[in-house]
């Protein structure tokens, strides 16, 4: 039986050829180094699958083996037969190669150790594939088996049922599967978001509608994780391009270093900034006067603001994990199941007076001991982890709760006692009244029983969280001079990223000279580098003439025609197809 | 099937599925060492390479060399000729040679000359030359418009319950003895024959639930001859079996690893536990909409998506029409105007018209949720199918 094994995929499939290639370099330096990568659209039929396969395997350029309009007198040792013999015996040519080298050749791979490295054959996207195709391969591979052992990876993006529909039983019984299934998208999505934004040492941020943007883009649209990153190069340009302040959005020592040599115009450019308008009101008129005039004030100031941001942000990115830690234990995720979705809520506005927020607080205080005990120990280990001084009190505060935790396990014994004596009294045999005040008394004592220990620690505990939360998680607007390290401008983004192709067309036929001046930039484009004459404002005469021509033809063809409004404005007669 | 073929120049067996075609035609030529020459036609799927392969084969037949040079062969008539060349440098003219054919529903893709000429190679070659066609499709289908000589057809019935259990029972392992896996087979064709009589899935199954079978014996609560004790362990395994007889769930190896680890089977998904397909927002009210574009008829839209409909009057043409259900007659296409009008009509926010939804659309062409219907360069707007059942769109609209 041939050997096959499954990957099962998300939707995505733009991101699936970087995962496809990544996937044959590692194969290719540890097991084996016969790899070929098939897609769908090379392979219309059997005779073009083996082509392929035996092209990519050989590494050698195969004429097209058409029967009509060759010389058969001349036989050219190029072209080589493609059927599964040929194959067989270039395998055997190529695996018996490694007994005759002597051992001081370099082994390049541990596949030498190997008598017989399998030959590996990836379907890049098996659903676009015909069935013909893959059951004759399928068949003919089985009969070889024993001569040739291949190996066959199927990438599927809907569901593994599809082997179903696409492969007859006869096929399938051929093949031995076996099912491997890769990260959800938005497991890849998190991770990035992860490595990206929630670290202190990259200083660009992106702001909360952004994000917001960029991640509806992923989750309503594509599930696609490079158009994420595409999205967030974007960002960066954008940021860097447009925001004359963004100079200091570096590594901190840089940045003090650039601040100290600022020109009177960027110092200008920082007294504008809205953040830091709030920053010169709030000072003493003295200090507010030094700060609009004195530049060298100003630059000593900025560098103090700075290195404020800095540790406010590795403080943030701290206690937010330490947040998500807590909120991952309550049902029903009130903030979010995620951490980027907690980010979104805290970057927005102060997340302790949300709804939400009052809701896991109470969520929280009913929680078991157990799910207490772990969440400290994680948050212990997540403020240990972080760099600086700031959380070393923190963490005794933390340790010194979960000591208290222990010590409460030894002391539910003594508890259980009154307990159990209480319910010895109701069991005693009485009659109707006695039963009934005696009920009414335990409910009484309930009510006003004082909280267990237990209780009271954990009420603590919540607390502590909560004044963590409340100092630590403030959001960046409030922060002076967060504008060099946070991108905000949603709009901008959006229109660059939803592109919307009959709003573009329309536009571009009410106006024909901006879409004569971009024909003109195309063409020229195309034709070489002619750099002189790209320079000159005035569109080249020939271009013009070429230009109307095209125009008149695609009157001809009916898709456009002139309107009303002026001689030279033409609109679109089709709208199928975009 | 006896050796004095030389009356018939072509001979045809059909059969089903593992009834044993291949099998008992390689046996018999290899036992009786007759030459003979053993071709595949899905293997070389050309006329050429068909063609050069058994001309190959022939040169290595009955002489020990193993070098073969290369041999050209482009029509039937090059074949006939070096056909002939062949027989008489191999010395082979008194005995019958056999050209055997596996799979030969393919030849009929070929070129239209293949098959009559195979049917006569006796005749055009003035050899002594038997062709057998190996296939499962009879020969009524084969029987090409042009007319040609007819072979004699030879039909492989399937096997019955009796020489099933005695096929299977020769596969025994060396350490129990035959009686037991006698019985075991007998458990195991009560429990499958009703649903399933492929010898080749039989012996997979008996393969994989043998071990199962044999604890008992293994960990020393029974011995060979407690059919009981076998019987109560072995059902509720073999009942589960039975769900997914022709399905490859889970590969062999998978099973015997986890025979051996002692898990629970309900760990171990197979294949038809993956059936959710993850996709975006957007996507899935795309396919809802194709799934209604399709199902619904075209005059129901305005009534199901405007706010303001009016009444719908019944003519006499729908009364007549009304009993056939959509569902029966399958998806009809539908224009992609009316798709993007749904889709805006179930969205509850508004949907602005970028062109990721019409990359949507064209992804979710590839994966064959969605099919195109029409010719490629018909400007005036794509027209699609909804492929996928109501189950999977109940599924992906919770």
């Amino acid at each position: 039986m041939a050997s096959d094994q499954i990957r099962n995929k998300g939707v995505n499939v733009t991101d699936h050829d970087l995962t496809f290639r990544s996937l044959s370099e590692v194969l290719q330096n540890n097991i084996t180094p016969y790899i070929a990568l098939l897609e769908a659209k090379d392979c219309p039929g059997i005779k073009n699958l083996m082509q392929k396969l035996m092209g990519q395997l050989m590494n050698c350029y195969i004429d097209v083996d058409s029967s009509e309009d060759e010389d058969y007198v001349q036989v050219s040792h190029n072209r080589i037969r493609c059927s599964m013999t040929s194959l067989i015996n270039w395998y055997e040519h190529v695996t018996k190669k490694p007994d005759s080298e002597t051992p001081s050749k370099k082994r390049t791979s541990s596949s030498r150790h190997w008598q017989s490295p399998p030959v590996v054959v990836v379907f890049k996207d098996m659903e676009s594939f015909s069935t013909k195709v893959l059951q004759d391969f399928i068949v003919i591979s089985s009969q070889h088996i024993h001569e040739l052992p291949l190996v066959l990876i199927f990438g599927i993006a809907t569901s593994p049922m599809i082997i179903h529909s696409l492969l007859p039983h006869f096929v399938s019984s051929l093949l031995c599967i076996e099912l491997f299934q890769s990260l959800s998208c938005k497991d890849h999505l998190s991770t990035i978001i992860d490595k990206l934004l929630l670290r202190a040492s990259f200083p660009f941020k992106l702001g909360e509608k952004v994000l917001q943007v960029l991640i509806n883009i992923f989750l309503y649209h594509d599930f696609s994780v490079q158009n994420f990153i595409k999205g967030f190069q974007l960002c960066i340009v954008e940021h860097f391009c447009s925001q004359p302040v963004s100079v200091l959005c570096c590594q901190l020592v840089d940045a003090k270093k650039r601040a100290d040599s600022l020109s009177h115009d960027q110092c200008e450019n920082i007294r504008k900034l809205p953040s830091f308008r709030r920053y010169v009101e709030s000072q003493v008129s003295e200090k507010q006067i030094a700060l609009l005039t004195v530049d060298t004030y100003l630059k000593e100031i900025t560098q103090k603001l700075l290195e404020d941001l800095h540790v406010y942000h590795e403080n943030y990115l701290s206690v937010l994990r330490c947040l998500h830690v807590f909120t991952s234990f309550l049902p029903k995720y009130p903030l979010g199941k995620q951490i980027r979705e907690l980010y979104c809520a805290c970057l927005e506005n102060q997340v302790w007076e949300t709804e939400e927020y009052e809701s896991s607080l109470q969520l929280a205080r009913m929680l078991n001991k157990s799910d207490l005990v772990t969440m400290l120990q994680q948050c212990v280990e997540i403020f240990v982890s972080s760099s600086g001084k700031e959380f070393d009190n923190t963490v005794e505060k933390l340790k010194e709760f979960l000591t208290q935790f222990q010590k409460l396990e030894e002391e539910a014994f003594q508890e259980q006692d009154v307990s159990v004596s209480s319910q010895k009294e109701l069991q005693k045999k009485t009659d109707l009244y006695h039963l009934q005040k005696t009920l009414l008394e335990l409910k009484e004592s309930r009510r006003s029983k004082k909280l267990t220990k237990f209780e009271m620690l954990r009420f603590e505990v919540v607390d502590y969280i909560d004044s963590l939360v409340r100092n630590y998680l403030v959001p960046a607007n409030h922060k002076t001079l967060h504008e060099i390290m946070y991108f905000n401008t949603a709009s901008v983004l959006r229109e660059h990223l939803n592109a919307a192709p009959r709003i573009a067309l329309h536009t571009a036929l009410n106006n024909p000279y901006r879409y004569l001046k971009a024909f003109s930039t195309v063409v020229m484009g195309a034709e070489g580098p002619n750099a002189d004459a790209a320079s000159s404002d005035q569109v080249d005469d020939i271009i013009h003439a070429r230009f109307i021509r095209a125009v008149s033809e695609l009157e001809l063809l009916g898709f456009i025609k002139p309107s009303k409004q002026k001689t030279d404005h033409v609109a679109r007669l089709t709208w199928g197809g975009c | 099937i006896l050796p004095c073929e030389s009356d018939f120049p072509s001979i045809f067996i059909y059969g089903h599925t593992s009834s044993g075609k291949t099998y008992v035609m390689q046996t018999l030529l290899n036992t009786l060492q007759l030459p003979h020459v053993f071709v595949n036609c899905v293997e070389y799927f050309t006329s050429r390479l068909l063609l050069e392969e058994i001309l190959m084969q022939l040169q290595s037949c009955c002489s020990e060399r193993e070098q073969t040079s290369h041999v050209h062969c482009d029509t039937f008539n090059d074949f006939v000729r070096l056909f002939k060349q062949a027989v008489v440098s191999r010395e082979l003219e008194d005995q019958t040679l056999y050209i055997v054919l596996d799979r030969a529903e393919q030849l009929r893709e070929m070129e239209a000359n293949i098959l009559p000429a195979f049917l006569r190679l006796q005749e055009l070659t003035d050899r002594n030359v038997t062709v057998v066609l190996l296939s499962e499709i009879v020969w009524e289908l084969f029987r090409p418009s042009i007319g040609c000589f007819e072979p004699f057809t030879l039909y492989f019935p399937d096997y019955s319950i009796g020489h099933l259990q005695k096929i299977l029972s020769q596969n025994h392992p060396p350490e129990y003895s035959a009686d037991f896996y006698a019985a075991y087979i007998n458990i195991l064709l009560g429990v499958f024959y009703m649903v399933c009589r492929d010898l080749k899935e039989l012996q997979h199954l008996a393969a994989l639930n043998f071990s199962k079978y044999c604890e008992p014996v293994v960990r020393g609560e029974a011995n060979e001859r407690d059919t009981r004790k076998l019987w109560k362990n072995i059902e509720p395994h073999l009942k589960k079996a039975m769900h997914t007889v022709y399905l490859r769930e889970i590969s062999s190896s998978q099973w015997e690893s986890l025979q051996r680890d002692d898990g629970e089977p309900g760990q171990l998904k197979g294949l038809s536990a993956h059936t959710h397909v993850e996709l975006p927002y957007y996507s899935k009210f795309l396919l809802i909409a194709a799934y209604l574009a399709s199902y619904n008829p075209v005059r129901t839209d305005k009534r199901f998506f405007l706010k303001h409909h009016g009444k719908i009057r019944k003519t006499n043409f729908m009364k007549k029409h009304e009993k056939t259900s959509n569902h029966l007659l399958g998806p009809k296409p539908f224009p992609l105007d009316r798709l993007l009008a749904i889709l805006y009509s179930i969205v509850d926010n508004r949907v602005a018209p970028t062109a990721n939804i019409f990359s949507q659309i064209t992804s979710l062409v590839t994966l064959q949720l969605l099919s195109m219907v029409g010719h490629n360069d018909q400007l005036d707007g794509p027209r699609y199918k909804c492929t996928v059942s109501l189950d999977f769109i109940r599924a992906i609209a919770r």
